[in-house]
């Protein structure tokens, strides 16, 4: 009898059958993780959450047979008060009792006949940004500034005792023993048992006298040639070497003034959670500004920019010169590459809306990669004309393709918006 | 309170002579408590009750690795599959969200007999599991007809691991795609995969690996790329009478896979290869819910007949013993037909039950016994009697043999008719006089194994003509097929095969047909 403790044996032997189910149901997955987003509640989903899939996305079909008409019997247990001949009223929905089958679906719980998944944050968020991609990232990359990394570069014959590569320098080391005829200590060995042997045997011997003086011969040679010289010694080598890196200042531009409700502000609010937490996905070396804006606009940290209400009148250009000012002080068009997301009602004062435009059209379209407008609509007005803001930009943008603008009505549009917005794209846009 | 003068008292460190003191104390266990409590059970066993094992190997293991056990039919390792990585993740959710307890051990019909113990046991349910796996299970295991006839337990693990590394190389070779394709068909017919009517032949690794290398060296071998540029002749239109057909291609035939394997046109070597694994192992798995009952029963009546003689030994103290009938108490609950569970029966529950009604026939018969089992009632050897039946029968038989009166009025088991035709169930007999034998029957019928498995025959195929394969179903009275998990099953077999399949549902009394499915491969 052996008794064996399995307990530190290498766990996750499924992990890799994990994979394959989620490949399995990747489009279902990807239904569900979009879903739960559209359902509002992107940050709690993002910290890596529970999804259930429909189980006929993971269905193991087999030959089963059902009970579907004639008559069978049953025989069971804990009868009480029954005698024979009793008539029992079938019990309600269903042709009779243990009709098996239900099984494995059944432990889901959440709704009927679902699969649950447990995704982490990064299985979550791969499969909802899957194949989406911030455009035009690759144009600047040039120009980036650059960071420096340690890269192997082969050896060198000094270098710190922590670098010695130890393969290299006993190859060394053993070409030179080789090459100077050192002795083995087998062969010192074996001539010492030999002269033993002899000693014992024939003292005085011509043979004995000729082994001692090979022996003499590889004992000096043995202390004179060592082991392991300097000059064996081999150290990995490593230079700095520059690394290209994409830099991208992603400025968050949002009206909170009066006219936007609480409803609208959440629509946007939501665009921009989805855009940071893409942003944060998919480009480690993005900068994210926010800027909110009623009359003046000022620039806010994450938390208040999501959470705190504000609330007042509209004037758009206050955030567009605000945005200017950061981008002169922080990033230099030369080192970064720039993009702006702006979401707001399109109500703005009669006399800024053209400032507007000038400035977006002189100053910022030629400095930015991309431009992404998204004008939240009221939910009531169903028809609806353009507003100013729209116009406006609207004509900005038949000139400029930097600029995209998009009209988000309900929150379901967000996510569609969203993806039409960064999908990647075959070839670069000219 | 009195201990061996001389000897310090324990204080919690371990006090283990040959022969007597307490195994352990409290809930904590060690190795050496595990090895010394399975001596001690081991004494017994070979002692008292004369079991004849496997050798024995238990392995302890974590939470999570019982999944893993779980989630592979129990084995300890199989090949790569979705249908695995969903079973974990399904077993996985229940358990963390405290549906589902893990099972205290799992044991493998294997030799040596692997026994797997969770950690999180106390001592006394270490003890117990090892009295229940290692002795109960592995004894049914190596004595029990069916497994003897169907199961090479030396050559499973072997097999195992030659079909993971076969899989997973065929993986490398063909893609996990092609590889997915056949796996998912084959594993939708393993139930349809088995030789239910002779012995299974016995797995040899060796001549196994030999076969695949043997078919893969003749492929080189004769390998010639003009055969590709041969233009495809005319067939020769052999004049086919149908019952010669079906005495050369061995129709009818049960077993869909071993068909698919032998005489399936479009498969690759390597994909009837794949084809066999799951049909071997499926058929490994065939007699296992055949003697379900019989073999929890055997093991629970096993641990408690060897826990209460450790205990009467002074093994193990009264705390420990107290632990062991509660956990036991849990294990043997039968819920009555009302109080959900759908009425169905717990194996252990019945298993034990008859066991240890067995016993009490043997040694303590009444009347009513005596009438009922002339040959054993009194007979005083319950441990023969008992290993004798664990040996010759199946659940159905052992049922049909051995319920007795007592253990019906204990069940309180009644028998309801359901006919789908009247608004209303009828109780047509309950245990009473006049009830027994039909009751008994109508149990044992319920454990047929013909119950278990869909009864699907290939009947015919049309070689020289569009090489429909045609499938019977003899139904079952009333019994249908799931009409969209017959259908995609069929799919897959389609797949497989290469060409359409026919399924038709007969009414085996009348040959009437009942239903008719037809499918064909998504590529032709």
């Amino acid at each position: 009898m052996d008794i064996i403790d399995r307990r530190p044996n290498p766990h996750g032997k499924n992990l890799e059958n994990r994979q394959r189910v989620l490949n399995k149901a990747r489009d279902a997955v990807q239904r569900a993780a979009r879903d739960a987003v559209a359902s509002g509640k992107l940050r709690e989903v993002a910290q890596g959450s529970a999804i259930s899939i429909p189980s006929d996305a993971l269905h193991e079909p087999s030959f089963q047979r059902v009970f579907t008409g004639g008559s069978r019997d049953i025989v069971l247990s804990g009868n009480k008060v029954f005698s024979r001949g009793d008539r029992i009223q079938r019990p309600p929905g269903g042709k009779g009792g243990g009709g098996g089958g239900a099984g494995e679906a059944g432990e889901s719980g959440g709704g009927e006949d679902s699969f649950r998944f447990v995704l982490t944050r990064d299985e979550f968020l791969d499969l909802f940004f899957d194949d989406l991609e911030l455009p035009d990232l690759v144009k600047r990359e040039i120009t980036t500034t650059e960071t420096m990394a340690s890269t192997r570069a082969g050896l060198a014959s000094e270098g710190s005792p922590s670098q010695l590569d130890l393969g290299r320098t006993m190859r060394y080391s053993m070409a030179r023993r080789i090459g100077l005829r050192r002795p083995k200590t087998e062969t010192v060995r074996e001539l010492e048992a030999r002269i033993a042997l002899l000693e014992d045997e024939a003292p005085g011997g011509e043979e004995l006298t000729a082994l001692r003086a090979e022996l003499a011969l590889a004992l000096r040679r043995l202390n004179r040639i060592p082991w392991v010289d300097p000059v064996d010694l081999r150290y990995r080598r490593f230079t700095q070497t520059p690394k290209p890196s994409a830099r991208a200042v992603m400025f968050c531009l949002m009206d909170v003034s009066g006219s936007m409700t609480e409803r609208m502000k959440d629509l946007a609010k939501q665009f921009f959670l989805l855009l940071h937490v893409f942003l944060e996905r998919r480009h480690k070396q993005v900068d994210v500004v926010f800027i909110r804006h009623a009359e003046a606009a000022e620039e806010v940290d994450e938390e208040k920019f999501f959470t705190d209400p504000r609330t007042g009148g509209t004037i758009v250009s206050s955030a567009l010169h605000e945005m200017i000012k950061i981008q002169k002080a922080r990033y230099p068009v030369s080192g970064w590459n720039i993009y702006v997301a702006q979401a707001s009602d399109g109500d703005n004062s009669a006399s800024d809306t053209p400032k507007s435009c000038l400035l977006l059209q002189e100053t910022i379209l030629p400095i930015v990669q991309y431009y992404a407008y998204i004008e939240i609509v009221g939910s009531g007005a169903i028809i609806r004309g353009e507003t100013d803001l729209w116009r406006g930009y609207k004509r900005v943008a038949e000139s400029m393709d930097q600029l995209v603008m998009r009209q988000v009505a309900e929150k379901r549009d967000i996510f569609p918006v969203f993806r039409d917005l960064f999908a990647r794209r075959a070839e670069a846009s000219p | 309170m009195n201990h061996i003068p001389g000897l310090p008292i324990a204080g919690g460190g371990r006090r283990s002579e040959a022969g007597g003191g307490l195994l352990y104390q409290g809930a904590d266990w060690s190795f050496d408590t595990l090895r010394n409590s399975y001596d001690a059970i081991e004494r017994i066993a070979a002692e008292e009750l004369k079991l004849e094992i496997y050798p024995n190997r238990i392995e302890v293991i974590t939470a999570e690795q019982m999944l893993d056990v779980y989630t592979s039919h129990g084995m300890p390792l199989i090949y790569k599959h979705w249908s695995f990585g969903k079973r974990f993740v399904g077993h996985e959710n229940a358990y963390r969200r405290g549906l589902m307890g893990l099972a205290y051990e799992v044991v493998i019909n294997s030799s040596p007999c692997i026994s797997y113990l969770m950690e999180e046991n106390s001592a006394t349910m270490q003890a117990l599991v090892i009295a229940h796996a290692a002795f109960g299970h592995n004894h049914f295991f190596r004595n029990n007809r069916i497994f003897r006839e169907w199961t090479d337990p030396s050559g499973i693990l072997d097999y195992l691991e030659f079909a993971r590394s076969y899989i997973a190389r065929c993986e490398e070779r063909h893609g996990m795609r092609a590889v997915e394709r056949i796996l998912d068909a084959a594993h939708a017919l393993q139930n349809q995969g088995v030789h239910r009517h002779s012995g299974a032949k016995l797995i040899d690794l060796k001549a196994e690996q030999q076969r695949d290398r043997e078919r893969r060296e003749h492929e080189e071998r004769s390998f010639n790329d003009l055969w590709r540029t041969l233009p495809n002749g005319k067939t020769v239109a052999a004049s086919d009478t149908q019952s010669e057909r079906r005495r050369r291609l061995g129709l009818p035939e049960e077993n869909l896979l071993y068909f698919l394997e032998k005489n399936a046109p479009k498969l690759a070597p390597w994909e009837r290869e794949v084809i066999r694994i799951v049909r071997l192992i499926a058929q490994y798995f065939y007699p296992q819910p055949q003697a379900k009952m019989m073999n929890e029963g055997c093991a629970t009546w096993v641990h408690s007949e060897i826990m209460s003689r450790l205990h009467e030994q002074g093994r193990i103290d009264d705390a420990a013993y107290l632990e062991v009938i509660h956990s036991t108490t849990n294990v043997i609950t039968q819920p009555g037909f009302d109080q959900g569970g759908g009425g169905s029966f717990n194996p252990y529950a019945l298993g034990y039950a008859m066991m240890s009604d067995i016993a009490r026939v043997c040694t303590d018969p009444t009347d009513e016994d005596r009438r009922w089992f002339p040959d054993i009632a009194g007979n005083n050897d319950a441990v023969g009697t008992l290993k004798h039946a664990w040996s010759e029968y199946r659940d159905e038989s052992f049922i049909l043999q051995f319920l007795s009166p007592a253990v019906m009025r204990r069940f309180r088991m009644f028998r309801l008719l359901d006919d789908v035709s009247k608004p209303y169930l009828l109780v047509d007999d309950i245990h009473d006089e006049a009830g027994y034998r039909e009751i008994r029957r109508a149990l044992a019928r319920s454990y047929d194994p013909s119950h278990f498995y869909a009864d699907i025959e290939i009947v015919d195929l049309d070689l020289s003509g569009d090489r429909c394969l045609r499938l019977e179903h003899r139904t079952r009275a009333g019994h249908l097929l799931a009409e969209q998990d017959a259908r995609a099953s069929l799919r897959h077999l389609a797949e497989l095969w290469g060409y359409e399949v026919k399924l038709i549902e007969l009414d085996p009394q009348t040959d009437t047909v009942l239903a008719t499915h037809t499918a064909a491969p998504l590529r032709v």
